[in-house]
């Protein structure tokens, strides 16, 4: 890591009240000020978002994958797991 | 996207001192974005593309408002010469380093938050327009003063030109509260309440308030005089060029 | 031994031994293999061949890097924009191409990759970006036809995208998608404008038009019997059409919008074959393509140049809000909503 790299940060959006957070991608950051004006600008430029979480990526533990397979390698925990839920916008056919 | 077609609200035309203060920080708001949009593709970080396009597009939303109380927002941003623009002279200065950019966001959003705070509370027509530019130009203040911290009390060389950049543009920042006929402000208060801001941002970032005069020593005038710097007639120039050549054509 | 559903292996190897090994491997790959099969989205964690990975950090990235190259040559003419409406329009959809390269590049992450480290390859030649962008934008009317052609034809490329096996790259590609039909829509009326207004807009629109569709038809690639990664990636679903089926989707629709345009495209070989049910049109000039690929068309290096540039005289900048954040770290009055 060279002086200048910032640290990576996951984005989770919550669009409307009633709603829970869903994560929205990853951005890089300084620090955690900084995230969440960038995730403002990245994630709700077009008034996507009312409440916005900004979370290092190297504070996300994540679990190992549903499969129970021991055949799996044991892995160190990579923290770049996304969940698998995402909202789809309105007129995006074939998904 | 929306490109900002907002309407002008109960805002008319019709007041001679209203029109000329509109046009006046229509300027303003229109020549800072055109510096801004100089920085689209060579911004020092890719999440800084997206919040100087967001400064850029925000202030040319409220020039297009701004200069259509006045008129034809084309004719006038294209067809004028220098002499007839009255923007400060500050927001035509060339972009320089990032940190010469921040220095005057932080002098201009600053003000432009007070001024829009003022006439959102006033009774002129502009009052409307001002509540919702209040709420963008907060957001310019806020990103122009974390960058102010992050340059003055960053490394040894983001201090140096961001002190740098403090002293150069200071010179421009008394101009901005010469007051403007039509608008009823008291331009000593608020210059009292930028003096006030803007002293606790450096401070806090560990920036040395500058010290120097706030005016030129030219007594005809400045930007709101329509007496600009030699930069002007080459933003001017790049701006304009096309939609010239071609008169008289829609696009 | 079984690679069952739902993690109930077995196997009769011992574990620990070479065998065992093997089997293990085989049993990945089986779940891997069914998952694409069954069009169901990889995910970050989730084994992958390493081929598969490598691949799909390429093309990820690569997109990424078009998205912000493709930022300049329509920068250039957002401070010359013919009109308030234009330039708002224009800076916007500059800022979306930042956008986009940011979802992307953050996609590419997730697969074990630096921002930095993709950066790098970028500046260095080792990866690259879609060639349209190293023609020149010479008029204002480069920029429209940049957003029907140029934006037409990534959309073409890019919705089947939203579909690709990696769930990351799927999802960004939505987010892409849905914000570059307006892209595209506004370029087309700004040509439209051009086309109907004054004769020397006119010409302006049909020089552009004249200069730029050649290239967009290269941008879906060399032919399929040229393309030396499209069966593997097919077979990922990384990549979900050929080449060449691209290109004749993007042809089929852009040729009648040409005549909504007022516009001549410059082929005198395209005509409606009315027994394929497609446009036939005329040869492409792959020689072009291989040398402009290869680094010698007309902004190659000036593309490099100020990207480099930008990113190393933004350096103090980011080294500056590091510094910051390591002096304050822990600091109260941190992250305010």
């Amino acid at each position: 890591m060279s002086s200048d790299t910032w640290p990576l940060w996951e984005v989770f959006v919550r669009s409307r009240r009633g709603l829970s957070h869903t994560h929205a991608g990853s951005l890089h950051a300084p620090d955690a000020e900084m995230a969440l004006r960038n995730a403002r600008d990245l994630y709700t430029r077009r008034m996507e978002g009312v409440s916005l979480w900004v979370v290092p990526s190297a504070s996300i533990t994540a679990s190992s994958p549903d499969e129970k397979d021991p055949f799996f390698e044991p892995a160190a925990d990579k923290p770049y797991r996304h969940p698998t839920f995402y909202e789809i916008p309105e007129g995006v056919k074939h998904l | 996207m929306t490109t900002t077609d907002t309407t002008a609200g109960t805002a008319t035309a019709t007041d001679p001192a209203l029109t000329s203060a509109a046009l006046a920080l229509g300027d303003d708001a229109l020549v800072l974005a055109q510096r801004l949009g100089e920085w689209a593709g060579n911004a020092p970080v890719l999440e800084e593309e997206v919040a100087l396009a967001n400064i850029a597009l925000d202030l040319l939303g409220q020039a297009r408002v701004l200069l259509s109380l006045a008129g034809d927002e084309d004719e006038l941003a294209f067809l004028r010469e220098e002499r007839a623009f009255r923007n400060v002279q500050l927001v035509e200065q060339p972009n320089g380093d990032f940190a010469h950019t921040i220095a005057r966001q932080l002098y201009f959003s600053t003000y432009q938050r007070l001024l829009y705070a003022a006439l959102a509370a006033g009774d002129t027509p502009l009052a409307g327009l001002a509540a919702k530019a209040v709420k963008e130009v907060a957001y310019h203040q806020d990103h122009a003063e974390h960058w102010t911290l992050r340059l003055g009390d960053g490394t040894e060389e983001s201090h140096r030109r961001m002190r740098t950049a403090c002293e150069a543009l200071w010179r421009y920042t008394g101009e901005l509260f010469q007051p403007l006929d039509g608008l009823g402000l008291d331009t000593t208060a608020l210059e009292a309440a930028w003096l006030d801001s803007v002293t606790a941002v450096l401070t806090r970032a560990g920036l040395p308030v500058p010290s120097g005069s706030r005016t030129g020593a030219w007594r005809a005038g400045a930007g709101r005089q329509g007496l600009h710097t030699e930069h002007f007639g080459r933003l001017l120039a790049e701006m304009q060029h096309l939609h010239r050549s071609h008169p008289g054509a829609t696009w | 031994m079984t690679a069952g559903t739902a993690g109930t292996a077995v196997t009769a190897e011992a574990p620990g031994t070479h065998a065992a090994d093997a089997a293990a491997q085989a049993a990945r790959e089986a779940v891997f293999d069914a998952a694409v099969a069954a069009d169901e989205r990889i995910e970050p964690r989730d084994w992958m061949p390493e081929a598969y990975r490598a691949s799909l950090v390429r093309q990820i990235a690569q997109h990424a890097h078009s998205e912000i190259i493709g930022m300049q040559p329509e920068a250039n003419w957002i401070t010359r924009a013919p009109s308030l409406r234009r330039k708002a329009i224009l800076m916007a959809k500059v800022q979306d191409e930042a956008g986009h390269g940011l979802y992307l590049y953050s996609a590419a992450e997730t697969l074990g990759v630096s921002r930095d480290e993709l950066l790098d390859k970028l500046h260095t030649g080792r990866q690259k970006y879609s060639s349209i962008f190293n023609y020149p934008t010479l008029t204002w009317a480069d920029v429209g036809a940049i957003g029907w052609l140029v934006d037409g034809a990534a959309i073409t490329n890019q919705v089947p995208l939203c579909r690709c096996s990696y769930g990351p790259y799927a999802r960004a590609m939505v987010r892409v998608c849905k914000e570059e039909s307006f892209h595209q829509r506004q370029g087309y009326e700004a040509l439209l404008a051009l086309s109907r207004g004054t004769e020397a807009q006119h010409a302006m629109a049909q020089d552009a038009v004249d200069r730029w569709w050649w290239p967009s038809l290269m941008m879906f690639g060399p032919p399929d019997d040229e393309s030396t990664h499209t069966a593997q990636a097919m077979a990922w679903k990384i990549k979900r059409h050929t080449n060449d089926e691209l290109r004749q989707r993007f042809v089929d629709i852009a040729v009648p919008q040409a005549e909504a345009l007022g516009l001549t495209l410059p082929d005198p070989d395209l005509k409606w074959n009315e027994e394929r049910g497609h446009y036939d049109f005329g040869p492409i000039d792959w020689a072009e393509f291989w040398d402009v690929l290869k680094g010698d068309g007309p902004c190659n290096d000036q593309r490099i140049t100020t990207r480099r540039q930008a990113h190393e005289d933004g350096a103090w900048v980011r080294e500056a809000a590091a510094a910051y954040a390591r002096k304050h770290t822990g600091q109260p009055g941190e992250a305010q909503a």
